[in-house]
């Protein structure tokens, strides 16, 4: 299983690489798709199934298209020149990205306090006992049924948002 | 078991999708990345809700949600700006830099 994660986590961070690294928006955004299957893979490896299926759905299938629907509309698929900044901006960046991977790396060492840790395996006897959809369902319509009705009203607003600002005149 | 691996692909995604926003100018290219940093940070709620309990798969939701919402509102705005523009350069969008 662990050679399997590596594989599958190899294959997210390659085309996570290629994704800011392309010229042409269409590719990075294909690119973008790569690593959220690879994604949904390393979620089910973690007994998460139920949030590998919503991950290839929304992510994969619901935002990215409107990406690209994006893309094709603006007409900027064939790329032009090249957007990356020059050398400073480079060594900017790349400075930024590790330094801040050193920390996140070192943050990694953190053990959470005992009280907190269940023992090990009881998510995943959990998802076999009560299935991958109930373990995630019943804490989300009963602990967190009031966030979760704010998330629509979140919803409504992005709705209106988006259509008032791509709208030519209402 | 996996949980240190998993936290590191995450730190290397996050980085990844920083190193993208500061290197790009290309306005759709760094909602995208941004988007990458999102699932990183799923990521790592998905790994240590193994260790934690599974609330933090329930904040995978909440998370897409506003992921979906701000790319929605995030392609509006950009849209609106090709129209003014004529471009997603963001060298060229700099009306606010006085």
């Amino acid at each position: 299983m662990i050679v399997f994660f590596w594989i599958v986590a190899g294959l997210a961070i390659g085309s996570a690489v290629l994704c800011i690294t392309r010229r042409s928006p269409v590719a990075s955004a294909l690119w973008l798709v790569n690593t959220l299957f690879q994604l949904a893979a390393i979620y089910v490896l973690l007994d998460a199934h139920f949030i590998a299926a919503v991950q290839v759905l929304v992510y994969a299938g619901a935002i990215m298209v409107l990406f690209l629907f994006v893309i094709m509309l603006l007409n900027l698929g064939r790329g032009g020149p090249s957007d990356i900044k020059g050398p400073w901006g480079r060594v900017i960046a790349g400075v930024g990205a590790l330094v801040l991977l050193g920390e996140l790396l070192v943050l990694r060492n953190v053990t959470p306090p005992w009280s907190l840790q269940l023992p090990p395996g009881t998510v995943a006897s959990a998802v076999a006992e009560r299935g991958a959809v109930r373990v995630v369902a019943e804490p989300l319509f009963q602990g967190y049924v009031v966030p979760f009705e704010i998330t629509s009203v979140l919803l409504l607003a992005a709705i209106v948002g988006a259509v008032v600002l791509a709208k030519r005149r209402l | 078991m996996l949980l240190g691996p998993s936290l590191a692909v995450s730190a290397i995604l996050f980085s990844i999708g920083v190193m993208g926003v500061l290197l790009r100018r290309n306005a759709i290219v760094i909602l995208m990345c941004i988007e990458l940093m999102l699932n990183a940070v799923n990521l790592t709620f998905v790994a240590l809700s193994q260790q934690l309990g599974l609330d933090g798969q329930v904040f995978v939701f909440f998370v897409m949600t506003v992921a979906a919402a701000e790319a929605a509102v995030g392609l509006a705005i950009i849209i609106a700006l090709y129209r003014h523009r004529d471009t997603v350069n963001l060298q060229r969008i700099n009306l606010l830099r006085g």
